[in-house]
């Protein structure tokens, strides 16, 4: 059984097709990598698999079931995580509220309106479990407001972890950090068990390779080459489109 | 710190316990009174406003409802018991149709929504005179009695409004710092993510609504028997407009904000109105000074000065010396 299956996805917005008949398959543990020129479509398809946009025709599987038709929330719920290109957290809060939310989201708890969230103790321990797997819980109460990028980097991926998922969809986890940070999210995705299957997006390819078993390379919404790292990086229409001659 | 919220919490509260014996008259108790029950108006409008982010012009329209569901069962001869109740249901029922038909919408379109919901009710109240009493509004007599004790004596009726206040104040509190308040302020800032965590942001701004109703009954109920009369004046978008400006120029998504809102407005309104004839442009320059001094509200703006002070106060750090 794949842990993620993508069927003939068709996404037109007007007379713009920005998803032409992708199909997708990926095993479970694999680290998938998407690739692709800017307007290629994948974020799009990311949207499309977390239920953000709605496919025009096609279909998605998630670990044998069929969820084109689930409701984008529910999606988290039977083990799909995603973090984003844009760094989209809770500004006003600490790191660890971040990521408790991320938590509380899956909990029934959620529908709480009588104890004090601080009074969740299991959630904040998890939470602090998640952070320190990021090599951030030494700055857990921190506001987001005094944080650098890179950190708030680790703490989108944080929350996507601390939901303990089955698929994980980063979106250019990579973009706008430094070397240096770079080297830290690297060694923090290498780092996660293989129970968890990755899908990601990403544009910087020395650190993408490294990590990628399996690449698709998007273009205008299409498959146009899919493969192992090697089939990938030597096939002529991957230098055509993206990597350039 | 915490000692310091405790010290200042119990100063508060014997202040309102006492000030029936403290006040130079019956009318500032009953002006104590109307500050008790407009900010729990005030909070209702908050959890909407504030801690959903979800701005509502017609909340006055709920008011309203509950408060001539009063008026008319007491009228029809029915006790105060089941006017209470009836109010309350009826409040609850018109969230629930207010969060329906404006949850389709956030931002603008959810404000302009509640306005015309405000508006259809205020036209209801103003035509539908078999039930409302039109213009002439419902005229109402004599105030419950809980428990044997009368509440018709302004002190009396002022220590009911503060014991409701009290509960519908700890209520407010338990719910802003539980998980679902949580989840809630989590809809106000990243609604999408919020989404993609596995929250249903619709059903969370729905029972917010549901509060917020809840609370704006109560304080309808509270006003009818002070008033002992309902009329289309009290639905009307000038009471939408204004219970949303005790909301913000105290401090929207505060706890103590609404509450500071709503003493600015009824003082204003109800004592400084007394000395000058103009009390309404008083009022709007005040409005606009907040805005322009304190944008975040009276609350979290004096917060901030107060810190900035405090800080300018305290010793500057020992300078380190510079290796060269």
């Amino acid at each position: 059984m794949s842990a993620l299956t993508v069927t003939n996805l068709c996404k037109a917005f007007g007379g713009l097709r920005v998803t032409a008949n992708v199909n997708l398959n990926v095993e479970p543990g694999e680290r998938r990598l998407i690739i692709g020129p800017n307007g290629a479509g994948k974020t799009t398809l990311f949207n499309l698999i977390t239920g953000e946009l709605t496919p025009d025709s096609g279909s998605i599987q998630l670990l044998g079931t069929d969820i084109t038709k689930t409701p984008s929330r529910r999606r988290p719920h039977l083990g799909m995580a995603r973090t984003y290109q844009i760094i989209t957290l809770f500004p006003n809060d600490t790191i660890i509220h971040n990521v408790s939310l991320a938590l509380l989201g899956l909990s029934p708890a959620r529908w709480n309106p009588l104890t004090d969230i601080k009074h969740q103790g299991h959630l904040i321990d998890d939470a602090r479990a998640a952070l320190e797997q990021v090599g951030l819980s030494h700055i857990a109460e921190r506001p987001l407001t005094q944080t650098s990028y890179g950190e708030r980097r680790r703490v989108e991926i944080a929350m996507a972890l601390a939901q303990k998922p089955k698929v994980l969809l980063l979106d250019e986890p990579f973009a706008g950090l430094s070397i240096d940070e770079r080297r830290d999210v690297q060694q923090l995705l290498l780092a996660i068990p293989r129970d968890v299957t990755i899908v990601m997006i990403e544009h910087n390819m020395d650190v993408a390779l490294e990590f990628a078993e399996r690449i698709t390379l998007l273009h205008f919404g299409e498959v146009i080459v899919e493969g192992n790292r090697a089939e990938v990086v030597d096939n002529p229409r991957t230098r055509e489109v993206y990597l350039g001659h | 710190m915490k000692s310091q919220r405790l010290i200042a919490l119990a100063i508060g509260l014997l202040a309102l316990v006492t000030l029936p014996h403290w006040m130079p008259g019956v009318y500032y108790v009953n002006v104590a009174s109307q500050i008790l029950f407009s900010a729990i108006f005030a909070m209702g409008l908050n959890v909407l406003a504030g801690y959903g982010g979800l701005v509502s012009l017609g909340h006055a329209g709920l008011f309203g409802i509950a408060a001539y569901a009063t008026g008319y069962m007491l009228q029809a001869g029915y006790g105060h018991p089941v006017a209470i109740l009836t109010a309350l249901a009826a409040g609850l029922a018109a969230a629930a149709v207010y969060a329906v038909l404006s949850l389709r919408a956030t931002g603008i379109g959810f404000i302009m929504i509640t306005l015309a919901l405000g508006e259809i009710v205020w036209g209801l109240a103003y035509r539908w005179i078999s039930i409302t009493g039109g213009d002439n509004g419902i005229n109402l007599h004599g105030r419950p009695e809980p428990f044997g004790f009368s509440l018709v004596s302004v002190n009396a009726f002022y220590y009911a409004t503060l014991v409701i206040f009290i509960l519908s104040l700890a209520m407010v509190t338990v719910f802003v710092r539980s998980p679902m308040g949580a989840a809630l302020m989590g809809t106000r800032d990243q609604p999408r993510r919020m989404n993609a965590l596995g929250f249903h942001v619709w059903a969370i701004r729905f029972w917010a609504c549901m509060f917020s109703g809840l609370l704006t009954a109560i304080a309808a109920i509270l006003f009818v028997y002070y008033q002992q009369f309902i009329s289309p004046q009290a639905v009307d978008l000038t009471a939408s407009a204004e219970v949303l400006l005790m909301v913000i120029s105290g401090g929207a998504g505060t706890l103590l904000g609404p509450i500071v809102g709503a003493t600015l407005v009824i003082v204003v309104k109800s004592v400084v109105s007394g000395f000058i004839e103009r009390w309404n442009f008083l009022l709007g320059a005040i409005f606009v000074a907040i805005v322009i001094l304190m944008p975040e509200g009276l609350v979290p703006g004096s917060v901030r000065l107060w810190r900035l002070a405090w800080r300018k106060r305290a010793p500057a750090p020992a300078k380190t010396e510079r290796v060269t």
